[in-house]
C-alpha cells in the first residue's frame, strides 16, 4: 500500500525538477518540456488525493489538466516555430525584446 | 416585461458580434444601421420595462440567469436587478444611447474605421447595460471594467494621431488608480458583510459599524473619483476630448462618466452608515465643481469648455450624494445626460460643418463666430442646452441643481452652498461665452472652408432636436415640485434617506417640502430666496457673458492683460499635468532610468574600465608579475560582474529572470507561511 | 509488492525527469519525458487511476510528444547542442530549488513535525476511487460545463496554433 505522502512528495520532487528545468535552460523547447514535467507533477499530487478520498473530482481535473497542457504544447510550439523561422533563435536569452 | 430585462444587453452583444466579425467584410456601410438598430431594440425594452415599473408594480425584481462563481462561503451570480434606480440609469443610458448612434451614423460616415466604431459603440452600451443591471458589485465591476476599456478604445479610435493614443492611455492608466481602490472597497464589502450581492449587503449593511462603512465609503468613492472624473482624478476626462465627438457625448458627458455617481447612490445604504465619508465626497465634488467651471472659464477649444463644464457637473453630482441628497443626485445625472449629450452633439455638428478648415482650427473657437445663420437648428438646439445648464427655470438644468443647492444650504454644508453656487455663476457664463463666440459676432472662419459651412444632415439634427426637447421638460415633469417631485417618489425605494449624521438636515429638507406644497411651489422664506438668488446666478452669469463677448469685447482682453497671472494659470488649468508629470511620473522614469544607468554606467563602467586598466598595466609593465595584477583584476571584475547580473534582474527583458523572481517570491510567500 | 512497484517507478520518473532537464540533445530529451510518462502511467495505475494511465500513454506520449518530436524535426534543432546550454542563473535556481524541495519536504510532509493542517490526518488508504465507467458519468454529468469550455479551449489553440505558425500571410 502506498501512502498519500509517498504521492505528494513524488509530485513535489517533479515540480521542482521541473520548475529549475525552465529557469535553467536556455533551450526554448526543453523549457516547454520542464514546463510539462511540471503539470505532470501536479497530476501526481491530483490522482494521490484522488486515491485517498476515494472521490473521482481529482482524476477530472487531471484530465483537464492535460487538456491545457496539450493547449499549451501546441500554441507554445506554434510560437517557438514562427520565432525560429523569424530570427533563426532558439534560445530564450536571445529573445528580450520586452527591455524596454 | 421585467422577465424580459436579459435582452437589454443581448442585442449590442449581438451587434458587437455583427460588426465585430463581419463588420470590415460584409456590413462595412450598414454597420452603423444594425449598430443603432440593436440600441434602438434594447431602448424598446427598456421603455417597456419602465412602462411596467413606473404605472405599474415597481418594486425591486431581481432576475437571476445563472451561478457565475461558487466557492465556499463566496457565491455570485449572474443577475439583474431591476428596481427604481436601475430603471432611472437604463432609461438614461439606452435613451441617449440609441440617439448617439442615430447622430453617429450621420457623423461618421465615410470614415474608414466605420466598422469598427460601431462596434466599440455597441460593446460599451453592452458593458454599460452591465454595470447598471448587475445585481452584485462584481458583476458591476465587470461593466465597470467594460465601459473602462470601451472608453479607451474609443479615446483612441483615430489612433494615427498621437495625441489621441496618448489620451487613451491616459484614461486608461488613471482609471486603473480609482480601480484599484473599488476593488479594494469590494473585498472589505465581503469581509464586512459577507455577500457582494446588493439586496444581502444592504440587510445587514445596518449592521456594520461607522469605522468600517467610512473605509468602505472612501475607497469605493476612489474608483469613482477615478470613473467620474473628480480631483484629484479629473486630469483624463479633458484629454479624452481626442476622440470622436458622439463618444465624448455618449461616454465623457452622458452615461460612463455618471457610473461613479451610480456607484455611490447604489451604495447609499452603507454610506449612510459611514458620515465621515460623505463629507469628503461633499467637499471633494464642491471643490471639483468651483475647479473645473474656472478652467472652463478661459478655455478656447470648444469641446474643451464642454469637458471641464462635464467635470463640474460631476461635482455637483457628487456635492447632491455628500449632503445625503441621493435623489437630487440622481435627478442631475438625468438632466445632465440631456442636456451634455446635446450640448456635445451641438459642437461636433458644428466641428462638423468645419469640417474643411484648418486641423487646427476646427475645434477652436477663436476662429468660429457668426455661425448662427448658417446652422440654425443647431445654434436654436444649442442655446436651448446652454439656458438649461445654466439653471434659468424651466428648462432641465435648474430644477436639478437648485434642488443640489438647496440641499446643501438646509442640511447646514453652508461652505459647499457657497462654492456650488460661485461655479454655477461660472457655468452661466463659460456657456454663453461659448455660445457668443461661436455662434454670434464676426465670421472669423478660414476664408476658403467657409463656402463649405451647411446645417449637418437629418441624421444628425433629429437627435439634437429630441433631446433639446428633453432639456426642456425633461426638468419640470419629474421635479416639480421642488423636493417634492415624482422622481423622489419613485427613486425612495432604492435609496438610503438622508445622511445619518444629518437628521436635522433631514426635518430642513422636510420643512421646504412641506412648505413647498402648502405654498403651491411658493412657500416658505428661505427656499424662496434660494430659488431666487439661484435664478439671479443663472441670469447674471449669462449678463455678462453677454457684456464681455457681445457688447464691449475689449474686456476680456484687458482683463487678461491686467490680471495675466491668474489668466495664464486658468488656461495652462492649474498646471495640474505638468504638476503630476514633475510630482508622480517623473520620479518613476527616473528610478527606472536609475536602475538601468547604474547597471548600463556604473557596473558596465566599471568592468570595462577595469578590463582596460588590466590592458593599459600590462603592456606598461611587463617586469610585474602579470599573474598577480591580472588575478587582482579579474578578481574585481569578476566580482562587479556578478552584481551586474544580479541588478541586471531587475529589468533585463528575459522571461527566464522574471520567472526566477516569481520563484523567489513563491519561495518567500511558502516560507512565511510555513515558519510563522 | 505494490510499495515496491511504487518506488520502482518513482526512481524511474525522478531519474529520467533529471536526464531531460539537462541533456544537450533535444531529441535524447524527448525520448527520456516519454520514459518519464510510462513511469508516470505505472504510477497512476497503482494509483487505482486506470483510465488516466491510459490517457497519459495515448495522448501525452503518443500525441504530445509526437507533436514536440515533429518540431524539433521543423526547427533543426540539433544545432543547439553545442551551444551552451545552461542559463546563466543557474547557480541561483539550483539553490532556490533544493531549499524550496527541502522545506516543502520537512514542513510539509513531515520530516517528524507535520505541518498543522494536517494534524489528525490518516495516512491510511481511502477506498478505490472507481472505475472509468464512473469517472466518464461524472465527467458527462457534473463536469459538462468545463468539459465543454475545455473542448473550446482546445479549438483556440487549434486555430492559434495555426495562424502562428502559418508560413507567410499573404493579403
Amino acid at each position: 500500500m502506498v501512502p498519500l505522502s509517498h504521492y505528494l512528495a513524488l509530485g513535489a520532487v517533479v515540480f521542482v525538477i521541473g520548475a529549475a528545468g525552465v529557469l535553467m535552460r536556455r533551450n526554448a523547447i526543453i523549457i516547454l518540456m520542464s514546463i510539462e514535467l511540471m503539470l505532470n507533477a501536479v497530476n501526481i499530487t491530483l490522482v494521490g488525493f484522488s486515491r485517498q478520498w476515494g472521490d473521482l473530482t481529482g482524476q477530472v481535473l487531471a484530465i483537464f489538466v492535460i487538456t491545457v497542457a496539450a493547449a499549451e504544447a501546441a500554441v507554445g510550439l506554434a510560437i517557438l516555430i514562427s520565432l525560429n523561422r523569424d530570427r533563426s533563435v532558439l534560445n530564450v536569452d536571445e529573445v528580450n525584446l520586452l527591455k524596454w | 416585461m421585467i422577465k424580459l430585462a436579459w435582452l437589454i444587453p443581448l442585442f449590442p452583444a449581438l451587434g458587437v458580434v455583427i460588426n465585430g466579425f463581419f463588420g470590415s467584410r460584409y456590413t462595412r456601410d450598414k454597420a452603423g444601421h444594425i449598430a443603432a438598430l440593436m440600441a434602438g431594440l434594447s431602448f424598446l425594452v427598456v421603455l417597456g420595462i419602465a412602462f411596467e415599473m413606473i404605472f405599474g408594480s415597481g418594486g425591486k425584481h431581481t432576475i437571476h440567469l445563472w451561478d457565475w462563481i461558487s466557492a465556499g462561503k463566496f457565491s455570485v451570480s449572474v443577475a439583474f436587478l431591476i428596481d427604481p434606480l436601475s430603471t432611472i440609469m437604463l432609461l438614461v443610458v439606452s435613451g441617449v444611447g440609441f440617439l448617439v448612434h442615430v447622430y453617429s451614423v450621420g457623423y461618421l460616415h465615410g470614415d474608414p474605421g466605420y466598422p469598427r466604431f460601431f462596434t466599440y459603440l455597441n460593446l460599451f452600451m453592452l458593458s454599460m447595460f452591465l454595470l447598471v443591471l448587475g445585481d452584485n458589485y462584481l458583476l458591476m465591476f465587470v461593466g465597470w471594467e467594460g465601459v473602462g476599456l470601451c472608453s479607451y478604445l474609443l479615446i483612441g479610435f483615430w489612433y494615427e494621431k498621437q495625441s489621441a493614443s496618448d489620451a487613451g492611455k491616459k484614461a486608461f492608466i488613471v482609471n486603473r488608480i480609482g480601480d484599484a481602490g473599488f476593488l479594494l472597497g469590494m473585498f472589505m464589502i465581503w469581509v464586512l458583510t459577507g455577500s457582494l450581492t446588493y439586496l444581502e449587503v444592504f440587510h445587514v449593511a445596518p449592521n456594520i459599524t461607522e469605522a468600517g462603512a467610512t473605509a468602505i465609503g472612501l475607497l469605493l468613492f476612489i474608483g469613482a473619483a477615478g470613473k467620474s472624473a473628480q480631483i484629484p482624478l479629473y486630469v483624463w476626462l479633458p484629454d479624452a476630448m481626442e476622440g470622436p465627438t458622439p463618444v465624448s457625448a455618449l461616454i465623457h458627458a452622458a452615461t460612463m462618466v455618471t457610473a461613479g455617481v451610480y456607484m455611490v447612490a447604489r451604495t447609499s445604504p452603507i454610506y449612510v452608515m459611514g458620515p465621515g465619508a460623505l463629507e469628503v465626497i461633499a467637499l471633494v465634488g464642491a471643490v471639483t465643481a468651483i475647479f473645473a467651471a474656472s478652467i472652463g472659464l478661459v478655455q478656447n477649444d470648444i469641446k474643451r469648455v464642454l469637458a471641464y463644464s462635464t467635470v463640474s457637473q460631476l461635482g455637483f453630482m457628487f456635492m447632491a450624494l455628500g449632503v445625503g441628497a441621493f435623489g437630487a443626485g440622481i435627478f442631475h445625472l438625468m438632466t445632465h445626460a440631456f442636456f451634455k449629450g446635446l450640448l456635445f452633439l451641438g459642437s461636433g455638428s458644428v466641428i462638423h460643418a468645419l469640417h474643411h478648415a484648418p486641423e487646427d482650427q476646427q475645434q477652436d473657437m477663436r476662429y468660429m463666430g457668426g455661425l448662427r445663420s448658417k446652422m440654425p437648428i443647431t445654434y436654436w438646439t444649442f442655446v436651448i442646452g446652454a439656458v438649461a445648464i445654466a439653471g434659468v427655470p424651466p428648462l432641465a438644468g435648474f430644477w436639478s441643481k437648485d434642488e443640489i443647492l438647496a440641499n446643501a444650504f438646509f442640511t447646514g454644508h453652508h461652505f459647499v452652498w457657497v462654492l456650488g453656487s460661485v461655479a454655477a455663476l461660472m457655468t452661466a457664463f463659460y456657456m454663453f461665452r461659448l455660445i457668443f463666440m461661436t455662434f454670434h459676432g464676426e465670421m472669423r472662419v478660414d476664408h476658403h472652408a467657409r463656402e463649405y459651412i451647411h446645417e449637418s444632415p437629418y441624421s444628425m439634427t433629429v437627435p439634437l432636436m429630441i433631446l433639446a426637447v428633453l432639456s426642456v421638460v425633461g426638468g419640470i415633469i419629474p421635479g416639480f415640485p421642488p423636493e417634492g417631485g415624482w422622481i423622489h417618489t419613485f427613486l425612495a425605494p432604492s435609496l438610503a434617506k438622508g445622511s445619518a449624521g444629518g437628521h436635522a438636515a433631514n426635518e430642513a429638507v422636510q420643512f421646504v417640502r412641506v412648505s413647498a406644497k402648502s405654498g403651491g411651489g411658493h412657500g416658505g422664506p428661505a427656499a424662496v430666496i434660494l430659488i431666487i438668488l439661484a435664478i439671479a446666478i443663472a441670469v447674471g452669469g449669462i449678463a455678462l457673458a453677454w457684456f464681455m463677448y457681445l457688447k464691449n469685447t475689449a474686456v476680456p482682453d484687458g482683463l487678461a492683460s491686467r490680471f495675466p497671472g491668474l489668466h495664464r494659470l486658468l488656461l495652462n488649468k492649474y498646471y495640474i499635468d505638468e504638476i503630476y508629470q514633475a510630482c508622480i511620473v517623473k520620479p518613476i522614469y527616473r528610478l527606472m532610468g536609475s536602475l538601468w544607468s547604474f547597471d548600463a554606467n556604473v557596473v558596465d563602467g566599471s568592468v570595462n574600465g577595469s578590463s582596460l586598466i588590466t590592458l593599459v598595466s600590462s603592456r606598461f609593465s611587463g617586469i610585474f608579475d602579470l599573474k598577480t595584477v591580472d588575478g587582482a583584476v579579474n578578481g574585481v571584475a569578476s566580482v562587479t560582474k556578478f552584481f551586474s547580473q544580479v541588478f541586471k534582474f531587475i529589468q533585463s527583458g528575459m522571461v527566464q529572470n522574471y520567472l526566477f523572481v516569481m520563484l523567489l517570491g513563491v519561495f518567500m510567500m511558502l516560507s512565511a507561511y510555513l515558519f510563522r | 509488492m505494490e510499495l515496491l512497484f511504487f518506488y520502482l517507478f518513482a526512481a524511474g520518473i525522478i531519474g529520467a525527469s533529471l536526464l531531460v532537464v539537462t541533456r544537450s540533445n533535444v531529441i535524447h530529451a524527448a525520448l527520456l519525458l516519454v520514459l518519464t510518462f510510462f513511469f508516470m502511467s505505472g504510477v497512476f495505475v497503482l494509483a487505482g487511476a486506470e483510465f488516466l494511465a491510459v490517457v497519459q500513454v495515448l495522448l501525452y506520449a503518443g500525441g504530445i510528444m509526437v507533436l514536440y518530436l515533429f518540431s524539433i524535426m521543423l526547427m533543426n534543432a540539433e544545432v543547439s547542442v553545442r551551444l551552451r546550454q545552461f542559463h546563466r542563473q543557474s547557480f541561483f535556481t539550483i539553490v532556490v530549488s533544493l531549499i524550496l524541495a527541502a522545506e516543502i519536504w520537512w514542513k510539509v510532509l513531515g520530516g517528524g513535525a507535520a505541518y498543522p493542517a494536517f494534524k489528525g490526518f490518516s495516512w491510511t488508504l481511502g477506498t478505490t476511487p472507481g472505475n472509468v465507467e464512473a469517472l466518464g458519468s461524472i465527467l458527462y454529468t457534473k463536469y459538462l460545463f468545463p468539459f465543454e469550455v475545455a473542448s473550446i479551449l482546445l479549438l483556440a489553440a487549434m486555430i492559434g496554433a495555426i495562424v502562428l505558425a502559418k508560413r507567410t500571410i499573404d493579403r
